[in-house]
């Protein structure tokens, strides 16, 4: 089972991700799944009518907006990085948390590095599957990269101006 | 001068260590170089052809004696003694080794400087106006504008990887010495009828491969929603800009696709929601900055100095220099004065570690310590008494600062090329010292008069050759170098892109090609005519035909 960072914690991951091309008919009525966006979109009445958990996964081109009426269905949201590089889940991440009021779990998938989770938990992450060759324990300094910030964004809703 | 408090200088520390972190998990294999690369590049540091490249931010070109000597030490230290002035205000050194970076923005950090963001796809350095603060013709000062806009932008967790790299500039003066429309979003201080103050906000200007000026998306933005409504231009441009092709990747890009009109509704949208938010400038933070930049206490001088202006009349030399290396100051009796980096044999922009020291000197000695760097590659001393002038123009002499050249076809910007760079397809110091050397003789050059002679290694522009009125750009034909020229570029308010002249040149024929041009120019003007004017008002043909005239 991989283990991914949930708050500050390297735990074990109980959720399985389906992949983009996953039909409806490979579903289990129980266990906690990550669907991906066209899932959701196409099948929500019978994913919501299960007995698992339901999270939903977004690749980096699609919108948080499509999912803005939707997120009280879901425990999890996972963002993917197709490449590190790729920066769009970072908005996504804030609109979900900042405009939408997302409060479950939000969780960065793909290429995740260790070096880019102190970005992702300013923006709203608080879950991290990282890429299978880092390694987590060692990942979970790099959360503590900085001591101070100057804007604001979703961990600090004031800029450093309004508290120094 | 912005002076770092606790939480300020922590940052710069923390920035510190973690790179020293990254590089030691690099050495030991723990990266791959795709991996590392962008981390390295948010560090300003280059792989280049011969060594690493570490670029150092200059945020909007404000330095002190003492960090020039800090930048004089690293160069003795950690380079071959010399570091380089870029076209974006900031500083290179070409020689560092890898191991060493880590020391070095130590050292940097304990003069409260630092390489973050220098490069990679984020937000840079914000550039201004180098006269900030002591130009005539100023609105309001830019400069605290820019350490706004620089703190924002720092480690900015939601635009650490955008499409490509991002470029703020902002101007507060009637002229527009930052050239804010070629820059990603340029900033205008403007006054609305009511007097209030806000911006201009022009997106997408750029050079590069598609060069181009930036269109107007607000006429005025009140200044407290200077950084929401950043906040919203960069959300957009992060979500729907190119990801899929290096070269389409720019917010000109995305600007053009979805007209001007359209990209700033979906920016308006965005603005809606984060308008008034915390982000929100406040009088205070405001006044906080702003009090790092009050004009220091000048004396009183009723007007221009006697002893300066007698100076002028009877000697020559120093009065040519005067006319070209001396700008006028908003305060009586007052000067700032541009160290011209610009001697021929030396590469545009290049100084010694013995300058940078020597810079320093003159600094404290004459211009209250501070110091700046220009997009122009030069030095700028801009608190100046004209009584010093005299004095400070001999030691200039001694220390190859003194080149009268500010302004003139040899004040070329000019990239570092193909004898560093490794995107360049050319070389481009080497075509800068031939055109200086074709134009060595001073009457000569002060008789072509105002002219901007830009020269860029390869299609990224950094030398600005699109905005030269005339530019060079080198391109590889066939594993050669060639250069092609552009002529009618132009920087400033009015600012405009050069149009191509036709076929490129050797490397050998660019003097003659030059020399050809100005002949044309000198040939046709009227006595009040600059180059630029001369070319606006005869048009391509006359230039084209004399360079390519069958007899050459």
């Amino acid at each position: 089972m991989q283990q991914i960072i949930k708050g500050n914690q390297v735990v074990p991951d109980t959720w399985e991700m389906l992949a983009k091309d996953a039909s409806l008919e490979q579903l289990t009525n129980s266990g906690d799944i990550i669907v991906p966006l066209a899932m959701w979109l196409e099948h929500a009445h019978a994913l919501k009518a299960r007995d698992g958990r339901l999270g939903v996964w977004l690749d980096a081109d699609e919108e948080a907006e499509s999912i803005a009426d939707d997120l009280e269905h879901f425990a999890v949201i996972a963002l993917n990085f197709p490449v590190f590089s790729d920066g769009r889940s970072y908005s996504n991440a804030r609109l979900l948390r900042d405009r939408y009021q997302y409060q479950g779990e939000l969780r960065s998938i793909g290429d995740v590095l260790r070096d880019q989770l102190f970005f992702m938990h300013r923006c709203g992450f608080d879950a991290y599957a990282l890429r299978e060759d880092h390694d987590p324990h060692a990942a979970l300094a790099s959360l503590n990269d900085f001591s101070e910030v100057y804007q604001a964004a979703t961990d600090q809703p004031l800029p450093l101006f309004r508290r120094r | 001068m912005y002076i770092y408090d606790e939480y300020d200088q922590r940052i710069v520390e923390d920035r510190a260590k973690q790179f020293r972190d990254q590089v030691r998990r690099y050495l030991a294999g723990e990266f791959s170089e795709a991996e590392f690369l962008p981390l390295r590049l948010q560090n300003g540091l280059y792989i280049q052809r011969y060594a690493p490249m570490l670029r150092i931010a200059v945020p909007y070109g404000v330095l002190s004696s003492e960090r020039l000597r800090k930048l004089a030490h690293i160069a003795r230290h950690y380079d071959k003694g010399f570091a380089h002035i870029t076209t974006r205000q900031n500083i290179h050194f070409n020689w560092p080794n890898l191991e060493d970076v880590p020391d070095i923005l130590e050292e940097l950090a304990s003069v409260q400087m630092h390489a973050i963001q220098t490069s990679g796809n984020c937000i840079r350095n914000t550039t201004t106006d180098q006269f900030a603060g002591v130009a005539a013709d100023e609105l309001i000062d830019p400069r605290p504008w820019c350490e706004i806009v620089r703190q924002w932008s720092t480690f900015h967790p939601e635009f650490a990887f955008l499409p490509r790299k991002f470029k703020i500039a902002i101007n507060g003066a009637e002229e527009d010495r930052a050239v804010i429309g070629i820059h990603d979003i340029g900033l205008n201080a403007v006054r609305n009828e009511a007097g209030e103050l806000g911006f201009q906000v022009l997106v997408g200007g750029g050079l590069g491969r598609t060069p181009m000026v930036g269109a107007e998306i607000r006429s005025f933005l009140p200044w407290p929603h200077l950084l929401t409504y950043l906040e919203a231009i960069l959300r957009v441009y992060n979500r729907y800009g190119r990801r899929d092709n290096k070269f389409k990747a720019r917010i000109k890009i995305l600007v053009k696709a979805l007209t001007p009109e359209v990209f700033a509704e979906k920016v308006e949208a965005e603005w809606q929601n984060l308008k008034d938010g915390s982000a929100t400038l406040t009088e205070a933070e405001l006044q906080r900055v702003s009090k790092y930049f009050v004009s220091p206490e000048l004396e009183s001088f009723a007007g221009d100095d006697a002893g300066y202006l007698d100076k002028r009349s009877s000697d020559n030399g120093f009065n040519n220099w005067a006319t070209r290396n001396v700008q006028a100051h908003r305060a009586p009796g007052y000067a700032a004065v541009t160290l011209s980096l610009k001697q021929t044999s030396i590469a545009p922009g290049d100084i010694s570690a013995e300058q940078l020291d020597a810079a320093a000197e003159l600094a404290d000695q004459y211009s209250l310590g501070e110091i700046r760097s220009t997009h122009y590659q030069n030095l700028v001393l801009p608190y100046v008494r004209q009584q010093d002038l005299y004095e400070l123009w001999q030691k200039c002499r001694e220390l190859g600062f003194a080149t009268p050249n500010i302004g003139l076809l040899t004040d070329i910007i000019c990239c570092p090329g193909g004898d560093f760079c490794s995107l360049a397809n050319a070389k481009s110091i080497p075509i800068a010292e031939s055109i200086q050397a074709q134009f060595d003789d001073l009457d000569y050059l002060y008789d072509i008069g105002d002219m901007e002679l830009n020269i860029s290694g390869c299609m990224n522009a950094c030398g600005h050759h699109h905005v030269g009125h005339i530019g060079i750009l080198g391109v590889d034909k066939k594993g050669e170098e060639f250069y092609q020229v552009s002529l009618g570029g132009k920087s400033g308010r009015d600012a405009a892109i050069g149009k191509i002249l036709g076929p490129s040149f050797a490397a050998i024929q660019m003097p003659t090609v030059v020399q050809k041009l100005i002949d044309v120019y000198v040939e046709n003007r009227t006595p009040e005519e600059r180059f630029i004017d001369t070319y606006e008002r005869i048009g391509m043909a006359p230039f084209k035909e004399r360079v390519y005239a069958a007899d050459n």
